[in-house]
């Protein structure tokens, strides 16, 4: 973790000055969920370890539940009426269903990225700050720092340092993108979620966003949903591989991609798929 | 199925002619409908000018910055009406704005179940609705008697007051610019609600997404987030909510009080532009009605200053949000 913030889910023994001990190979579990939208079942009996600052990429064909699950990981879809779950999912050994955690610290220490990138009609400036500025932050001289921090941590900061209090909406698709990638680790969170983050790029700001997943992954967990198994092979660490509501496999990326165990998963990534 | 399919529906021969002839008749069509609606208002404000110009001529900015009003002594300054209008339509913006926004909010949020917000937008849409002279009767038989009654307080209250004891000088009078204020903003309530909850609603879902997944709550992703990005529709909403007060005749002239008085303070009677108009142009004569036409041209220049100033901070506000979708 670069600067340590405040966090609900650091576990209470962990001594802070011991900078990353161990990583936990089991830092997200999820455990025997099912999920519902009102009476559809979107999620069956998913069980899964995701270990901690490693790239676990999501793959499975259209509709199969994969935002699903991650939108669970931050409780996004607490916003949905009617849903609901059965099972439970820890992240740092902490249920995110504990009555006692709160939502809203929950989501500070979860930085989420989505499809389409969602930029604030506000400066850049303002956008980076946003999830400090909610928090109370008021320190003119920290907010600074946080902004060229998670700026360059999203290997934006030399394109804009000159215009950071121009809106954000003038910037690229690609720079956008990037943008909400800074924003969301702009509060040093934990777990980094992204959902299809490249799906709206061309190729180099594609491949600028692969090389930037690949050094996030040194302060976060990061887990992607992506349709490019390219994509999967080229920055994910482990590859879970899910079908219409199941996790059919789960397991390191090379393994999925080159001898998987399951006909279903060899069907999909070979795109003979039917 | 093959005598149907002999025969092709209509719209399919008519857009499959061969010419351009249809298109041309409606291109010809929208040309005449602009060209007319631009060359009507060109003659409203020549036929306006053209009636005005003895009285522009006769006394010519010192009507604007005049404070008496007496026909009967060829005497004519506009002050107190200008003034009228301007506060009338403020005052009114102060007490609507934060309601109907308020409103707006609620009605683009789930805080309540949908039935019922669907019947608190259709009885707030409602309000547009309701004739001019309703409005007008209304205000005499509900809004006047509370003003009576808060009036004196107000007066009594703020007398030794600085800056209030002028804005609520006494005696405090039931036909007063705060009557017609209270009245006119029940009358843009409607359209400051419906356009901004239109704005509100227009927000794409990432943002309020975006805002909730950073850890916002509700209010923060409101206030941060929401408001600024439906800003634009909200200041046109304002202007168009501004527009309409400062032209609004019949209910003011029913319920201000129709006095020629400067005056500074809301619990007095005084008089807007429109009501000048309203309540003198049946009985002017002479010089009288090309000093009432001059007020007209002043009027109509106030509302396009408005409305020109509001599609420039429209277009501000929006070159700043624009590209989100
Ligand atoms: N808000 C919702 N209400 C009801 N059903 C939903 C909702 N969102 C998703 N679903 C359903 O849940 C299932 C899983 O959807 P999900 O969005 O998780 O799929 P996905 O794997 O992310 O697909 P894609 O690759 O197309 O994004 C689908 O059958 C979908 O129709
Ligand atoms: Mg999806």
């Amino acid at each position: 973790m670069p600067i340590s913030m405040e966090s609900e889910l650091k576990s209470p023994a962990a001594d802070p000055s011991t900078a990353s001990p161990e990583p936990r190979p089991d830092f997200i579990q999820v455990k025997d969920f099912n999920f519902f939208y009102g009476r559809k079942q979107a999620l069956f009996d998913i069980t899964m370890d995701i270990p901690e600052r490693q790239v676990t990429a999501f793959i499975g064909p259209s509709g199969c539940g994969k935002s699903t699950l991650l939108r669970n990981f931050n409780r996004m879809n607490d916003l949905i009426d009617g849903t609901h779950h059965t099972g439970d999912i820890t992240i740092n050994g902490r249920s995110i269903y504990d009555p006692k955690l709160e939502i809203i610290a929950l989501r500070r220490s979860i930085g989420m990225v989505f499809q389409k990138s969602n930029p604030f009609p506000k400066s850049i400036y303002e956008n980076i700050v946003y999830s400090l500025r909610i928090a109370g932050r008021r320190n003119r001289k920290f907010l600074d720092e946080t902004v060229e921090r998670s700026l360059r941590g999203a290997a934006l900061w030399d394109e804009v340092k000159d215009r950071l209090n121009e809106s954000a909406l003038g910037l690229s698709g690609g720079q956008m993108q990037r943008l909400c990638i800074a924003r969301a680790i702009a509060n040093n969170p934990e777990v980094l979620l992204m959902d299809e983050p490249c799906s709206a790029l061309d190729p180099i700001a594609t491949a600028k966003v692969e090389e930037l997943i690949h050094e996030l992954k040194k302060d976060f967990t990061i887990v992607i949903v992506t349709h490019n198994m390219q994509q999967a092979t080229r920055c994910s660490d482990r590859t879970a591989f899910f079908y219409l509501g199941r996790l059919i496999e789960f397991d390191t990326t090379e393994k999925i991609f080159s001898n998987p165990s399951q006909k279903q998963t060899e069907d999909y990534i070979t795109g003979r798929f039917g | 199925m093959s005598t149907l399919s002999d025969e092709k529906p209509a719209i399919y021969r008519a857009g499959s002619r061969p010419g351009r002839r249809s298109p041309d008749l409606f291109q010809v069509l929208c040309w005449v409908a602009s060209v007319a609606t631009v060359a009507t208002l060109a003659w409203m404000i020549l036929q306006i000018g053209q009636q005005s110009w003895p009285a522009i001529k006769e006394f010519g900015l010192g009507f604007i910055t005049g404070e008496r009003w007496i026909p009967n002594r060829d005497q004519y300054g506009v002050l107190p009406f200008l003034l009228g209008t301007t506060i009338s339509s403020l005052i009114a913006l102060l007490f609507a704005l934060p309601l109907g926004l308020s409103i707006a909010i609620f009605l683009s949020e789930d805080f309540l179940p949908l039935p019922i917000r669907q019947v608190v937008r259709f009885t707030v849409e409602m309000l547009a609705a309701i004739p001019s002279v309703v409005y007008g009767l209304w205000g005499i038989f509900v809004v006047i008697p509370l003003v009576q009654q808060w009036g004196k307080w107000l007066a009594k209250t703020f007398e030794d007051v600085p800056v209030l004891g002028v804005v609520f000088d006494g005696p405090a009078r039931s036909n007063s610019m705060l009557t017609a204020s209270i009245v006119l903003a029940l009358m843009i309530l409607p359209t400051i609600t419906a356009i901004s909850r239109n704005a509100l609603v227009a927000v794409p879902a990432t943002l309020r997404e975006g805002s909730y997944a950073l850890g916002a709550t509700r209010w923060e992703t409101i206030f941060g987030v929401l408001l600024p990005t439906a800003a634009p529709g909200i200041v046109a909403a304002t202007i168009l909510a501004l527009g309409r007060a400062m032209g609004e005749t019949m209910a003011v002239a029913m319920l201000i009080g129709n006095s020629d008085r400067l005056t500074w303070s809301l619990l007095k009677p005084a008089g807007t532009l429109a009501s000048k108009l309203a309540n003198e142009f049946g009985e002017a004569s002479g010089i009288q009605v090309n000093a009432l036409m001059y007020a007209a041209l002043l009027l109509m220049g106030l509302t396009l200053t408005v409305n020109i100033l509001g599609e420039l901070v429209l277009r501000y506000t929006q070159r700043k949000t624009a590209g989100i979708r």
